[in-house]
Order: structure tokens, then C-alpha cells, then sequence
């Protein structure tokens, strides 16, 4: 059985299926009915159950449970140092490291850590640093840390992407950050000033598990992938229909694979053609293949937000699900190979987050 | 001391009271003091910067009113969730 946390403008909610069958999950629960959910995921070291809620009235908030359908209890510490002149925005993600921390990036830029499974929080103060001292300018969402990569069996080594502030690097648990975009050039920027520029709109980032030397970025004019520890970076979108896109997902087991969802463009952000398609790539971004059988074909102008691209599993049995802002989640059992609509008629969908 | 008025989820936050006494001398002050005697406020109502979140609205005897508007002993400040918050 894999669950499915989608992170919705109405609500967190919880499906359940088995991709196997190719139908529509069943819904477990909803959860903050009314509220914008930006991410939710399930701990694998816990069991517990977190998410991300921007009320519009209150702010931002993280809360966690052991079962969703439950209580929630609200965490401590999710907030910017009182008597500053800026306020804490948005929670865009949390991310299991190794070694029992959990962290989770906001708006404005902000990394924060959990030591205790998600209950306190405590503000990444060097990379705030950064932040404030550099000119860290927002992307159309905002300046949010969206994407964080722990490194396999190094705890204290952690990569963070920010948009509009590029990749940054640490090695020592976050007590100091060096960036890290060497290669990675803004067409959106004058020519004369992309080699040096850091306002890099990074639209997501991921690490592949069996070679963390690699990483892959969809930035915001092309696929990237660095095999140097994100220390610089090569183009590899050649063969997408476009430069343009938000998801990114990786196959633990293969560091060779990775999958996309190009959208027209930051003109148009839709499907291209109105033909949904995800492209996976088998040889490190060298060739890309468009996937599409169980999607729809024409006439399908969707969007899929940064987060909204899910996976569990690896290998030929890779589970991969994403949900549109148009309410629907399209799942494969297969690494992409096929497709089925796992769920209709939601919410616009922000997050997913699969476990098997 | 004023007389403060919560709704919503701001009620249970606040020990489950509608309205509560709490001494200060402007709205500000007022919430800070909310704030301290249920912990569990903090956030809800100000952000980190002191001020009051964009979609909240505070009401000074039926008056909208700011972070410094002036407040008496008998005064009733109401903490309402504004219209314009969601889609």
C-alpha cells in the first residue's frame, strides 16, 4: 500500500492505493480543512506525520502527529528572531537528514532544524547570515529555500537551493555555507553579467543517493547536473521541449536516471502542446525520452508546482505521482513506463509526498 | 484593565476564553500581554516584528485600530480574522 501526503490550498490530504492496479486511491483524510498546505511528509525514522500550514490570517506554522486523521500538535520555534524587520513567510518543505535531524526551508531563505522529530525548531543562523549580508533577490514565489539534499551517511554535510539565491553548500552542519554555481548561467541576466551573478532562480534539486557527488538542478532556464558535489555544473537539457520547468525526481537506485516535467515556459507555464508528458533521462541528461502512456494527450493545459513531484521506491518498480494546480494526481508503478490518475477534482495541489 | 475579545481558533489558544482582562496601555501591549499569560498565542495575532499579521484586524470599541492605538481600563479590543485573507 503507498500513501500519498498532498499538500493542497483546501487542506492536507491523505490517499492511499496500490499503484499495481492502475485506479484512483482512496482518500484516508483530510486534514486543516480551508488552509493552504504547502508540504507534508511522513518521517521515515519516526513514523510521524509533518506539515506545512500558511494560514492567511496567522502565518505560518509546523505541525505534526503520529496519524493524520488525529490531533495535531503545533511546533515550537518556527519563527524569524522577535524585534527584527522581517517576519517569517512560508514553510515550503522538510526533508529527513541522516542522522536524526530533520530540516525544513522557508521565506525569507531561511533553513531551520529539527533534533528532536519535528517538535522544536531551531533557525540556521550562519546561512541567515548570508541572507542578510548578500543580495539575495525573490523569485515569483517569494525567496524561498525549497530544495534540501542531505548527503548519505554524512550528516553533517547538507546542499540547499533558494530562489532566487542559487546552491549552497555545507560541511560541517550548517556553521558555514559556501555557494556553489559554477556553470550555471541566467539567460533571464544581461550577458556580461551571468558568470559572476548570483540571483540563480533554482527551481528545484536533488541528489542521487548511490553517488552523492551527483546532483541534478531544474533551474530556471535549463536542466543542470553536477558530478562534483554541486561544486560546478553542466547543462544537460538538450532533447527537452523546453528550459522551462519546476519538478524534479531522481531513482535512488540509478544515479544515471532523473525526471522532469517541462512546462512552455516562464511566459506560459503549462504543458506544451496541452500533452502531458514526463521526461526521463537513463544517461545522466545526455538523451531525454518523452513519457506519456495513461496521460492526457491534448488539450491539457497543466501546471505541476516545484514540490508537487512525488516518488517511493527504486529501480524498475520506482513509484512516481504529481498533482497539478488543476486538482489532479497522475501516479506510475513502473518509473513512468505507464500512468494512471490517482486522484481528481482536489484542490490545487502544492506538495506530494509518496510512501510505500 | 482592557477587555480583550478572540474568535476562532484564537479562543482555545487563549485557555478556551472569549474574553479575557489583560492590562496594557496600547493594542500592542495589550497582545503582548495575551501573549504571556497563554504562550501558545505567540505568532498567532504579531509576528516576529511586533506587528499585527496583514489579514488580522483589531477593533478598539467598535474602531478599527493599529499597534499603538491607545487603550483604557473598560476598553474592549476585538481580534477578528479579516475578510480578505483567503481565496
Amino acid at each position: 500500500m503507498t500513501e500519498l501526503l498532498l499538500g493542497t490550498k483546501k487542506g492536507l490530504i491523505v490517499l492511499e492505493g496500490d499503484p499495481s492496479a492502475g485506479e484512483p486511491f482512496l482518500m484516508r483524510c483530510r486534514a486543516f480543512p480551508g488552509e493552504p498546505v504547502d508540504f507534508a511528509m511522513r518521517d521515515p525514522a519516526s513514523g510521524r506525520v509533518l506539515a506545512t500550514v500558511t494560514s492567511p490570517f496567522y502565518g505560518p506554522k509546523i505541525w505534526f502527529t503520529d496519524d493524520p486523521a488525529g490531533e495535531w500538535t503545533q511546533a515550537e520555534g518556527v519563527a524569524l528572531p522577535e524585534g527584527g524587520d522581517e517576519a517569517l513567510e512560508r514553510i515550503w518543505v522538510i526533508v529527513a537528514g541522516d542522522g536524526g535531524s530533520l530540516w525544513a526551508g522557508g521565506d525569507p531563505g531561511v533553513l531551520f532544524e529539527s533534533r528532536d522529530g519535528g517538535q522544536n525548531w531551531e533557525l540556521n543562523q550562519a546561512l541567515r547570515v548570508h541572507r542578510v549580508n548578500d543580495d539575495w533577490q525573490p523569485g515569483g514565489g517569494g525567496l524561498c529555500l525549497h530544495s534540501i539534499v542531505p548527503w548519505p551517511g554524512e550528516p553533517d554535510r547538507l546542499s540547499v537551493a533558494v530562489s532566487a539565491a542559487g546552491v549552497w553548500h555545507t560541511e560541517d552542519h550548517g556553521q558555514t555555507w559556501r555557494r556553489g554555481n559554477r556553470g550555471i548561467l541566467p539567460g533571464y541576466l544581461p550577458e556580461e553579467a551571468r558568470e559572476e551573478a548570483t540571483q540563480l532562480c533554482v527551481h528545484r534539486m536533488e541528489r542521487a543517493r548511490r553517488d552523492p557527488e551527483r546532483l541534478f538542478i531544474q533551474f530556471h532556464g535549463g536542466v543542470y547536473r553536477s558530478d562534483d558535489a554541486g561544486r560546478s555544473w553542466s547543462y544537460v537539457g538538450e532533447g527537452l521541449p523546453s528550459d522551462f520547468g519546476f519538478p524534479l525526481a531522481l531513482d535512488p537506485a540509478d544515479p544515471d536516471s532523473a525526471y522532469v516535467i517541462p512546462l512552455r515556459g516562464d511566459f506560459d507555464r503549462v504543458m506544451p502542446d496541452g500533452n502531458v508528458r514526463v521526461y526521463v533521462t537513463r544517461d545522466a541528461g545526455a538523451t531525454w525520452s518523452p513519457r506519456g502512456e495513461g496521460l492526457p494527450e491534448r488539450e491539457a493545459y497543466l501546471t505541476v508546482l516545484r514540490r508537487a513531484f512525488g516518488q517511493a521506491g527504486e529501480g524498475a518498480s520506482l513509484q512516481l505521482y504529481f498533482g497539478t494546480t488543476t486538482g489532479e494526481v497522475f501516479g506510475s508503478g513502473d518509473a513512468g513506463e505507464r500512468w494512471f490518475t490517482a486522484g481528481a477534482h482536489l484542490p490545487p495541489v502544492f506538495s506530494v509526498a509518496a510512501s510505500a | 484593565m482592557p477587555l480583550v475579545c478572540v474568535h476562532g481558533p484564537l479562543r482555545s489558544l487563549a485557555g478556551g476564553r472569549a474574553e479575557l482582562e489583560v492590562g496594557g496601555s496600547t493594542v500592542v501591549a495589550v497582545l503582548r500581554g495575551l501573549e504571556d499569560l497563554h504562550p501558545s498565542v505567540s505568532g498567532w495575532i504579531l509576528d516576529e516584528r511586533g506587528a499585527i499579521r496583514r489579514h488580522i484586524n483589531v477593533f478598539v470599541n467598535g474602531e478599527r485600530g493599529g499597534e499603538q492605538t491607545e487603550v483604557r481600563t473598560g476598553d474592549r479590543v476585538e481580534v477578528l480574522p479579516a475578510i480578505t485573507g483567503g481565496t
